[in-house]
């Protein structure tokens, strides 16, 4: 029954602020058990879809479905949790009794003393939220996020402010913990993160998805190289139909060709073109990342 | 197909069911009551600043006798009950300001916590801490040698108590009015000022006569009049059951309004 149905489906979603359109026309399908990266700039559009899939904002236009319901649903079955990127804790509680208090809100959780052992705030249950660093604190959120040991967890940028040592212990404890087959999605800015702990990665800017594919599929949109040089009056046309050619685009009198056969694309440009200045250069995935997240002037 | 799928059942599945009432919970008000009681400003001005006013202003009025004969110790004893429970009441309601400001609402919206169980969660945290109030100012008058029948400790006590629920209701209706985390230090002159106009620091007759005339449409001086009433054998006017009654619709359908465009999703 609970199987059958995707994780998440999102259908043309849009959100406007004013004139800002933050999400715009946006769809997604996540399937169970999948591990997704939400992969964009500051501005992209993460944080405002992420609410709508947890029902804390409505849609503009479009549609929500949360394991096959509606996002209160998930939420008020202990379905779904999250790890919001903003959402505030009380300071003046202590760490065991945040996680006590929230426990009592469900019909059903994981013991308090098992979900501070998982996130690793084990040792710090007696102390006053108020007195936590961000990490521990972020970690709180996690714990509360583990009690109903949800099918589909939603993290927001949850190593936001940690040191490189308290993001890789989060996201071992994340790891340690990952139930079989649950589904997980987190935003984030750090490639590497999304390279290290998703299976699939969604890259947004400005609202909408630009690329969706296996870690390894969007390495392979990176993976390629760049071959530059002075062409006047390129056939734009021509030169995408070659073999190996990712895209073309002509920059006045220059042509860059992104490719995985950059050796024939430039003994093409050598021997059968009045192409001169030929560069070749390598991407990385930071690279594809900034291709792909940045807003093209004037394209 | 009429297997059962195998990958799933060796996982044991949570109980998914919904929370009972909303995920109103006992065992969360404990946590929440405890949370009230440690708080040192809230003991500050709630259970112990009134206690030290009637020490100050109180017992030098001891053998004066109200025109029935009863103590006047008493008279102000009740009538800083009634400060101390609507101080309490108010002091928990106008904490969801603090907690819409910190972020705790949106966090809450995270959990099966229906919105209408937190409410009730906060109404019995504030009307806990306004019997607790108020029960300290009876003992601090009781141990300082205030004598009354038993029918007017219990009478007044329960409409002091009773009617702070107006201003249980006022302190929600600011804290869904202006997510600020220090309400209370702007609410705080205000609540005086009511008191003042409640005749709970001084009678009101002796106040300027617009004053009085005033003083009767405040929201606290229904509550007062009725708190004191089993002491003084003052009947009961209507217009003081009215003042009471009128004002804890006005606070109780403004905070209702606000709560509801509160958690309106946008
Ligand atoms: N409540 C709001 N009012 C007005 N504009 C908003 C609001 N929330 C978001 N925006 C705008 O919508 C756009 C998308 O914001 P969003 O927070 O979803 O981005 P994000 O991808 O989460 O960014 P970041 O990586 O910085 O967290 C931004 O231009 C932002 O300024
Ligand atoms: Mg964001």
């Amino acid at each position: 029954m609970t199987s059958t149905h995707p994780a998440v489906e999102l259908d043309g979603l849009t959100k406007s602020f004013g004139a800002v359109t933050a999400v715009d026309g946006l769809s997604l399908r996540v399937q169970p058990g999948e591990v997704v990266a939400f992969l964009g700039p500051n501005g992209a559009g993460k944080t405002t879809t992420i609410d709508m899939l947890l029902g804390l904002s409505r849609p503009d236009r479009g549609t929500v479905r949360v394991l096959g319901g509606t996002p209160d649903d998930a939420v008020a079955r202990g379905r779904v949790a999250a790890v919001l990127q903003t959402g505030g804790l009380l300071k003046d509680l202590t760490v065991g009794e945040t996680v006590r208090m929230t426990a009592h809100f469900y019909r059903h959780t994981r013991p308090a003393a098992e979900v501070l052992e998982r996130a690793g705030i084990t040792d710090i249950a007696d102390r006053v939220v108020g007195r936590c660093s961000g990490g521990q604190q972020q970690r709180l959120r996690f714990a509360l996020a583990l009690l109903p040991d949800p099918d589909l967890m939603v993290l927001d940028e949850p190593t936001t402010g940690m040191d490189v040592e308290g993001r890789r212990d989060f996201w071992q404890a994340l790891r340690r913990d990952a139930r079989r087959g649950r589904t997980v999605i987190f935003a984030t800015h750090y490639l590497d993160e999304a390279d290290a702990y998703a299976d699939r990665i969604v890259l947004v800017r400005q609202g909408r998805i630009v690329a969706d594919g296996t870690t390894a599929e969007i390495k392979n949109l990176a993976a390629g190289r760049t071959v530059r040089a002075t062409l006047p009056g390129a056939d734009q046309a021509a030169l995408a139909a070659l073999p190996g050619v990712d895209a073309v685009e002509v920059r006045g009198d220059s042509v860059l060709v992104r490719t995985g056969d950059s050796d024939a694309i430039a003994r093409h440009l050598l021997t059968r073109t009045a192409a001169r200045d030929v560069e070749i250069t390598s991407r990385n995935l930071e690279d594809a990342f900034l291709a792909l997240t940045t807003a093209q002037t004037g394209a | 197909m009429t297997t059962s799928t195998p990958t799933r059942a060796a996982v044991t599945e949570p109980d998914r069911r919904l929370p009972a009432l909303g995920g109103f919970a006992p065992g969360a008000l404990g946590i929440e009551l405890r949370r009230v009681l440690r708080n040192r400003r809230t003991l500050a001005f709630t259970l112990i600043m009134p206690g030290v006013f009637f020490l100050i202003f109180g017992l030098p009025q001891g053998g004066q006798s109200l025109d029935n004969g009863r103590p006047v110790t008493a008279y102000i004893m009740i009538s800083l009950a009634v400060y101390a429970a609507m101080v309490a009441t108010t002091s928990v309601g106008g904490a969801v300001a603090t907690e819409r400001a910190l972020g705790w609402s949106r966090q809450l919206r995270l959990t099966p916590l229906r919105p209408a169980a937190y409410v009730a969660t906060k109404l019995i945290t504030a009307m806990s801490l306004g019997l607790l109030a108020v029960v300290i100012e009876f003992l601090v008058g009781a141990v300082a040698g205030v004598r009354v029948p038993a029918y007017v400790w219990l009478l007044s006590g329960l409409a002091a108590w009773v009617g702070s629920l107006v201003f249980a209701a006022f302190g929600l209706f600011i804290g869904y009015l202006a997510p600020a985390e220090n309400v209370m230090q702007i609410i705080g002159p205000v609540l005086a000022v009511l008191a003042m106009f409640g005749g709970l620091f001084v009678p009101v007759e002796v106040l300027p006569d617009v004053l009085q005339q005033v003083a009767k449409f405040t929201p606290v001086y229904g509550m007062g009049v009725l708190a004191r009433a089993p002491l003084t054998g003052d009947g009961v006017s209507l217009a003081a059951v009215a003042n009471l009654v009128v004002w804890a619709l006005l606070f109780g359908v403004g905070a209702a309004r606000l709560f509801r465009r509160d958690t309106a999703r946008v």
